[in-house]
């Protein structure tokens, strides 16, 4: 690199293609396997192809971050491009935020309008006559129009213990931000290494809850909008968790090798507002999906 | 205008701490670009990614024009042709589905990376790897789009809308690859969109304040902050219906509970900002150029940074003015229609200050300045035109009518694409270093102004007269006119092709471009010499 670059810009890199061909496979895969399914009962070719992409987005991921580590090991970075990379962040975040308001906004729609209007209420008194007359309206909805009946899952209980991990996760990951910026290296890594386990503990917690509401409340995927609305809310945020927990054992793995100092620590910063926007979603969904 | 105080503004004063040691020598000092196909694979470099964003748009601009063709021809004469109503389906959800996010958007995407840089007096983008990512999802994701075509069963044939129940209960196989290609062309308009708003936001030259930045540069700033607020948005809906089509959700189906409705009113939240996303990086290449040609500084500056702000911020609010005939209560009808008609506010000063740009000014009129002139004058119709739409009572008529394409003809071509063309003619010396062919391009505008005009103008008619949208037959009575239509719609595909060739010659050679080649031409990009370094702005330029 020229040392009249002040903004570092990095030379040609392979790592984007080899991060498109991995979409691409992942995304031609699943899109033949999911119809192949519906068609035949069963998978075909297709769920190779997503694994095979699978596999080079993983490839990719470790490898560009190993690139991009490296680059700040060195000193490449200045504050200018540490700006770049906080403000991209907090982009992508709102970016999920808004993915979660599609489904938060699916949610309100159904509680508010589309299930009392089937009911009746607000003057369509005769899509409730016409269609499914027998049709109650309520949340949640354990019998649908067409007749499938479910059982609705409990707030306290497991979802209440979630509850607590992931709040008390926050506070410890917090803590270990202000270790970090102390220099005090040994409380980092503990405190750490306890929002990590935290994490482990919901999502074993979480997938104890979906073979419970699978086998003991016969609530699935399947069951009306109250369990696609639970499904796919609590299942997106279930993936968000598993990503944000990879990406704190990193962190970790990052610290052990000396990686971080007070004031620089792009990562870490960027790791933690991650863990604190999912967080943020779980005490929504908290509240909307369980409690209310 | 006065020299900005570095010392006032945080961003500048540390661009302009790291710059002191070096000196200004250095304008495309080192590197040139690298030779063969890898060079535009592993690129990381703005302009290249641009180019390829440039070609890959003028790319599907053909294929989606193909597909426009075949609908023309089909729709020549009424009764069946050509081509099965099934086929017919495939073509106009396509030809959309391409239009939009393959042609359009990242068009603008490329005249962002090329330009937002160099006005700015920015080195590069701020994510120069994810910059390429960014890019090459894009041609993977129309493949598999293309590619789905030739499925068994067909491509998506419900609309580029894809409303529920079509696209979840009658739709075929190939909906899952549907719904993984705009995944993906979601992910890549995000990715350029955050690199857009923090080069923005991060990499001005010192001096260069939010109200010195060229309008291109504000409106993509506001556009850049839609896409990242509308894509996801964009995403739930497609995995919605890929849920209730393949795993038993049921979302859009009244039998579970959900609603078909629904699905529209999440389409739309996206779709109306999309239709400024389409929009606004168009009003910034027309504030460009007006001034350039009428040597004149732009009337009423700030107003027009006001206005995109405010037409941002309204289309949030109007979403429901698609779906009138859908059924809501009478308050949601009343609401969207005033908010909807509140649009016409900002986009009327915007056209004002457009024409009063021009007033008394010393007009000339290159290539550039033709292209938005016909912009201003014909994205205003299309702007009246959806006034009409706006008003709800009259929507009961027009809707899903040929007049609703006519609407949406006039501001996406004469828009959009009019406005990129005008781009394309303004900047091509800065990319190129040639000039091109004026009478060329002067033969293709004529030509494309006219023919488009015999394109999409009868369809206002057509609709009013009660002719459906999205269908492979009609009534005799509409005869007459269609064949007038068609004609228009072979004539404005064949002079494209005018186009083609022109921006070929002009990449291929030409009269040696000047730095500055356009005497009323302001901005950063012309300080630099055309063609533009490999590398512009290593150093940032002081901004007075």
């Amino acid at each position: 690199m020229s040392t009249h670059e002040h903004y570092y810009v990095p030379a040609q890199s392979g790592w984007p293609i080899v991060g498109a061909i991995g979409l691409f496979l992942i995304a031609f895969g699943a899109g033949h396997y999911v119809a192949q399914i519906d068609t035949y009962g069963h998978g075909g070719w297709g769920i190779y192809v997503l694994l095979a992409g699978i596999a080079t987005i993983l490839y990719m991921i470790t490898g560009w971050f190993r690139t991009v580590i490296n680059e700040s090991m060195t000193g490449l970075y200045s504050s200018q491009m540490d700006r770049s990379f906080r403000q991209g962040m907090s982009w992508f975040i709102f970016s999920e935020v808004m993915f979660f308001g599609a489904f938060f906004g699916a949610l309100f729609f159904i509680r508010m309008f589309s299930v009392p209007w089937l009911g009746g209420e607000f003057h369509y008194t005769s899509t409730h006559e016409f269609l499914w007359p027998n049709f109650v309206a309520e949340w949640p909805l354990v019998k649908t129009p067409k007749g499938d009946t479910t059982q609705a899952m409990p707030w306290h209980g497991l979802p209440l213990y979630n509850t607590i991990i992931l709040l008390v996760s926050s506070v410890t990951l917090h803590f270990a931000h202000v270790a970090l910026e102390k220099g005090k290296r040994s409380a980092l890594k503990a405190w750490l290494a306890a929002t990590i386990v935290l994490g482990l503990c919901f999502l074993y917690l979480q997938a104890h809850e979906y073979i419970h509401a699978y086998t003991e409340l016969g609530l699935t995927l399947e069951s009306g909008v109250y369990g696609n609305t639970f499904f796919m809310l609590t299942g997106f945020h279930g993936l968000h968790v598993t990503i944000g927990t990879i990406f704190l054992i990193t962190l970790f793995i990052r610290i052990l090798k000396g990686h971080f100092s007070p004031d620089k620590h792009f990562a870490f910063q960027a790791g933690s507002w991650y863990w604190h926007f999912v967080d943020v979603v779980w005490l929504c969904l908290f509240v909307f999906v369980y409690v209310l | 205008m006065t020299t900005a105080n570095p010392q006032t503004n945080e961003t500048v004063e540390t661009i302009h701490e790291e710059t002191v040691e070096t000196n200004h020598d250095d304008h495309g000092h080192h590197e040139q670009p690298p030779k063969g196909i890898m060079r535009w694979i592993l690129t990381t470099n703005h302009k290249d990614i641009g180019t390829l964003y440039l070609w890959f748009s003028l790319t599907m601009f053909f294929i989606g024009g193909a597909m426009a063709m075949v609908i023309r021809a089909e729709l020549f004469e009424p009764g069946l042709q050509l081509v099965e109503p099934h086929f017919f389906n495939q073509m106009t959800t396509v030809h959309g589905l391409i239009m939009v996010f393959g042609a359009v958007m990242p068009a603008f995407t490329g005249l962002a990376n090329w330009l937002v840089p160099m006005m700015i007096g920015a080195p590069d983008m701020a994510l120069p790897r994810m910059n390429n990512w960014s890019f090459w999802i894009l041609p993977f994701a129309f493949l598999i789009l293309l590619s789905s075509l030739f499925m068994e069963g067909g491509g998506p044939d419900f609309g580029w809308t894809f409303y529920a129940p079509l696209s979840t209960k009658y739709s075929g196989d190939s909906t899952a690859l549907f719904v993984f290609a705009i995944h993906i062309m979601g992910i890549s308009s995000i990715m350029g969109a955050i690199n857009v708003i923090v080069t923005i936001f991060n990499l001005r030259a010192p001096g260069m304040t939010w109200m010195k930045m060229p309008l291109f540069v504000w409106t993509w700033l506001v556009t850049a902050f839609l896409l990242i607020a509308v894509m996801p948005v964009l995403a739930g809906a497609v995995t919605m219906v890929l849920t209730d089509k393949f795993f038993g959700t049921s979302f859009f189906d009244a039998a579970g509970g959900g609603d078909p409705v629904m699905f529209q009113h999440i389409f739309w939240f996206f779709g109306h900002p999309e239709v400024y996303i389409m929009i606004l990086p168009a009003f910034g290449i027309v504030s460009a150029i007006i001034p350039a040609f009428s040597r004149k500084k732009l009337f009423g500056y700030s107003s027009m940074v006001y206005a995109v702000a405010s037409i941002a911020i309204l289309s949030f609010v109007v979403w429901a003015h698609h779906m009138f005939t859908t059924g809501m209560p009478k308050v949601a009808l009343l609401f969207f229609m005033y908010c909807t008609m509140l649009i016409a506010v900002p986009t009327g000063v915007k056209v004002f200050n457009w024409v009063a740009t021009m007033w008394k000014g010393s007009l000339s009129f290159e290539p550039p300045m033709l292209f938005a002139v016909a912009f201003v004058v014909l994205f205003t119709i299309g702007g009246f035109s959806g006034l009409m739409l706006a008003m709800t009572p009259a929507d009961f008529q027009y809707h899903d009518t040929y007049f609703v394409v006519a609407h949406f003809h006039y501001v996406l071509v004469t828009g959009a694409i009019f406005s990129i063309m005008a781009a394309a003619y303004y900047w091509l010396p800065k990319w190129t270093g040639h000039m091109y062919s004026m009478t060329l391009a002067k033969w293709h505008f004529w030509c494309s102004v006219i023919s488009v005009n015999v394109l999409f103008f009868p369809m206002h008619f057509l609709g009013l007269a009660g002719m459906p949208r999205r269908i492979p037959d009609y009534n005799i009575q509409f005869a007459n006119v269609n064949e007038i239509v068609s004609i228009g719609g072979f004539a404005f595909g064949l002079s494209q092709l005018l186009f083609l060739a022109l921006v070929i010659k002009c990449c291929r050679g030409g009269e040696k471009a000047p730095a500055k080649p356009w005497d009323g031409a302001e901005g950063l990009e012309w300080e630099i010499p055309s063609p533009a370094p490999y590398h512009s702005f290593t150093t940032p330029p002081e901004v007075k």
